[in-house]
């Protein structure tokens, strides 16, 4: 029997749509069942107080708080180095041997899996540097860890910026640096911004680099500074479901999704921040 | 020692990019105030002269070379800045890239960048190039809409004012009207014709017969080498050599 071309074509777009669909459906079910267990436990108090009764009751504010410190701190130590290794790497490194295993590297550091950069954190920061389990040392590894990510979207986003722009700026006899300055970062900072926050994301959501670099397992009060250990949202939410005993589900699930709704919405953050990059991109 | 009269000697020009020898000992004295125009067939080299000239080849991390060029006397690779250089010799590129800025902001970014900052020093500035440019009526009224909204050839003219507004001693042009149409073209070379008594003028350019309308001195390139100079009218009627005359008459290029 001859194949018929048109029955061909059914038969492969239906399995195109069907991969789609299944590629949907976990999305779906993750956000669907999160919501329905957690919401209820939802409430101003939840978000403001600390645990209590061994964190089967009160709230979390201390991991949210903890949380937000890390991922601050991740971008004090991250955005600058990412951004201006991007800048260096685009803009001023020659092609030569240093160059090529520079992003060697960076290619291969985005590869390291997190639970690695957690013992890293605890062998460098923790231990050689003897800054103990703190945000410090916490921010710094989740720094190292989301560093490619900078760099990566930093230099696309470099790339994307016309050559023209920098060979009209240069036979202007502006300066190099100038040129950075005026005629490429402005066009590629949108690109660098949403860098920024998948970086932002991945930090709020790793548990396996703050393990054992920083996070607490149960500490009722808010951090007193950098060198402090403190309770994050990720950590926390392991603790709450694998460690400690009868925890009522909507409290794991309410924990489960006020992280999701911190990583969603800067996720989207970011989506809106791209779209609005193109509508601007006018070259 | 360098004639009076003469704005920029290349002495033995020699390029490459990688292995492609690109440029092959260019000799050539360009005169004060005149318009040369550089004619040849593609990757006859003639813009990797021009680029030569204000040191743009240098981006190209292939480039290297021998021979010198010198600006006033001096060589521009050792006494002379590599920005004071590109502000003395400016560019208009054969593509119009206006940066994505106002118009105003676009004429102002290369003297706001060399330090001028005074808001009434930067109007004058945009009105008088945008006026030499032949684009200041079009435009006096949207200075401060986007420059990507103007048309082609107001594109070309406003990077024309663009080199000027740096004051430069020397404009290159390279292929300035390949994207343009007729009317835009004659208006670049009016512009061209009353700048000679300010500004030396080179026109790379793939249209001969735009050669034949503006320029001086004509200097024809084939395959990396200057075939030959002259006076425009002299190439065009009775080129010297064979090659110039079969490019000039159609036969090949």
């Amino acid at each position: 029997m001859k194949p018929n071309p048109y029955r061909t074509e059914r038969i492969a777009f239906t399995l195109l749509l069907i991969s789609t669909v299944v590629i949907i459906l976990p999305v779906f079910f993750i956000v669907f069942i999160i919501i329905q267990k957690g919401f209820s436990a939802i409430s101003w108090e939840f978000l403001t107080s600390i645990p209590k009764m061994g964190m089967r009751e009160g709230g979390i504010f201390p991991a949210i708080v903890g949380t937000l410190y890390l991922v601050l701190g991740t971008l004090i130590f991250a955005l600058p180095l990412g951004v201006f290794s991007a800048i260096y790497l685009t803009e001023y490194a020659q092609d030569n041997l240093l160059t090529r295993l520079i992003k060697l590297a960076i290619i291969n550091l985005a590869g390291v899996p997190s639970v690695v950069y957690g013992l890293f954190g605890l062998g460098i920061f923790v231990i050689f540097l003897k800054l103990g389990a703190s945000i410090l040392a916490g921010s710094l590894t989740l720094g190292v860890m989301v560093l490619p990510i900078i760099i990566t979207t930093s230099k696309e986003a470099l790339d994307s910026v016309p050559k023209s722009f920098r060979e009209v700026s240069l036979s202007l006899g502006v300066s190099k640096w100038q040129t950075i300055r005026y005629s490429v970062l402005p066009h590629a900072l949108p690109g660098i911004l949403t860098g920024i926050i998948l970086a932002i994301s991945r930090a709020a959501g790793e548990t396996a680099p703050i393990l054992f670099t920083v996070a607490a397992f149960y500490l009722p009060k808010l951090p007193h500074s950098v060198f402090d250990q403190a309770m994050a949202l990720p950590y926390h939410l392991y603790v709450i479901s694998t460690q400690v005993p009868n925890v009522e589900v909507k409290i794991r699930y309410g924990t489960a999704l006020v992280l999701m709704m911190i990583v969603l919405s800067l996720n989207l953050a970011a989506i809106i921040l791209r779209s609005q990059f193109r509508k601007r991109k006018k070259w | 020692m360098v004639e009076k009269g003469n704005k920029l000697n290349a002495r033995s020009l020699n390029i490459w990019f990688g292995t492609i020898y690109a440029l092959k000992k260019i000799t050539i004295d360009i005169l004060e105030n005149e318009i040369l125009s550089i004619i040849g067939p593609a990757n006859s080299g003639k813009s990797t002269f021009l680029r030569a000239l204000n040191r743009l080849n240098d981006l190209n991390s292939d480039f290297h070379f021998e021979g010198n060029i010198f600006l006033d006397g001096k060589d521009i690779y050792r006494d002379i800045s590599i920005g004071e250089l590109r502000k003395k010799i400016g560019m208009v590129f054969a593509l119009p890239v206006p940066l994505p800025l106002s118009v105003f902001e676009n004429i102002a970014y290369g003297p706001r960048r060399h330090g001028i900052q005074d808001q009434g020093r930067l109007s004058e500035i945009v009105e008088r190039t945008l006026t030499a440019a032949y684009l200041w009526d079009e435009v006096k009224d949207r200075l401060h809409t986007s420059a990507i909204k103007l048309s082609g050839g107001q594109q070309q003219r406003l990077c024309l004012a663009r080199t000027l507004a740096v004051e430069p001693d020397i404009i290159l042009y390279d292929e300035p009207c390949s994207s343009l149409d007729p009317i835009s073209t004659a208006k670049i070379e009016e512009a061209m014709l009353r700048f000679k008594h300010k500004y030396t003028q080179i026109l790379v350019t793939n249209n001969t017969k735009q050669a034949a309308r503006v320029s001086d001195r004509t200097a024809f390139f084939l395959m990396g080498e200057l075939v030959e100079l002259d006076l425009t009218e002299n190439m065009f009627t009775c080129p010297a050599r064979k090659e110039t005359n079969d490019y000039l008459s159609g036969r090949f290029g």
